[in-house]
């Protein structure tokens, strides 16, 4: 489920990155990579989980579910808090000072 | 268990990399005059292309790493990982890392040679249909 999560969490920010790119100055391509890259690690912990379980990958435990679907949330939560440090360190239209010298 | 080390690994060598091809590049611009720096800039420079893998293997490691803290794998105290506590675990957590961990590691490098590689070929083609133009 964490994979799921963060693999629909990646999509949606590429479509959000395909559509404003490349007027914004949003740096959303930071977050489309951020996604992309820990949704091909989980695939590949899923892969090598698979193998060790078999099909009973596929079915897991009501408790285990829940977990994993709060783990995910908790990361694509993560993934965006990091994105928005990076964008107010950044500042790219200074919008950040302006409204700190005012 | 640790699998996340590799890739944190390979980004910190990525990380250096991209800063040693950006002063290259940049150095290279300086030197060259109007005319062919207007040609390069037709390309991706290739510190820009590795700032890629650069961001899908941080963003990747942290968010793993996460995970990992919350089983309780990655604790704030030393030794930093419950697998280095006995000897059985922390051979264990080895092989996860040469196997798991290594497999993350080529996997996101081979998802950014591809996106490198179509890059380059959309590059390409645009740069064709202009000089048509």
């Amino acid at each position: 489920m964490t994979l799921l999560i963060t693999v629909l969490a990646a999509c949606v920010a590429t479509i959000v990155w395909y559509k404003i790119t490349p007027n914004s100055t949003m740096g959303i391509g930071f977050l489309v990579l951020t996604y992309w890259g820990a949704s091909l690690m989980w695939l590949c912990d899923a892969i090598f989980e698979y193998r060790e379980l078999g099909a009973e990958f596929f079915t897991p435990s009501v408790e285990d579910m829940i977990n994993d679907i709060f783990l995910g949330f908790s990361v694509v939560a993560l993934g965006l808090i990091i994105w928005l440090v990076r964008l107010m360190i950044k500042d790219p239209e200074g919008k950040l000072k302006q409204n700190l010298s005012k | 268990m640790a699998c996340f080390l590799v890739p944190t690994g390979e980004a910190i060598v990525t990380t250096v990399l991209t800063k040693a091809f950006k002063s290259k590049e940049k150095a290279e611009l300086e030197a060259t005059n109007e005319e062919i720096s207007e040609k390069v800039s037709s390309k991706i420079p290739f510190s820009k292309k590795l700032s890629w893998l650069n961001n899908m293997l941080w963003g990747g490691s942290a968010l793993l790493a996460f995970e990992h803290v919350w089983h309780g794998e990655v604790v704030p105290w030393f030794p930093f990982l419950t697998a280095m506590e006995s000897p059985d675990e922390a051979s264990a957590m080895l092989h996860e890392m040469s196997t798991v961990g290594v497999s993350m590691a080529v996997l996101v490098t081979a998802v950014w040679g591809i996106m490198v590689l179509a890059s380059d070929i959309i590059m390409k083609g645009d740069a064709v249909s202009k000089i048509k133009q």
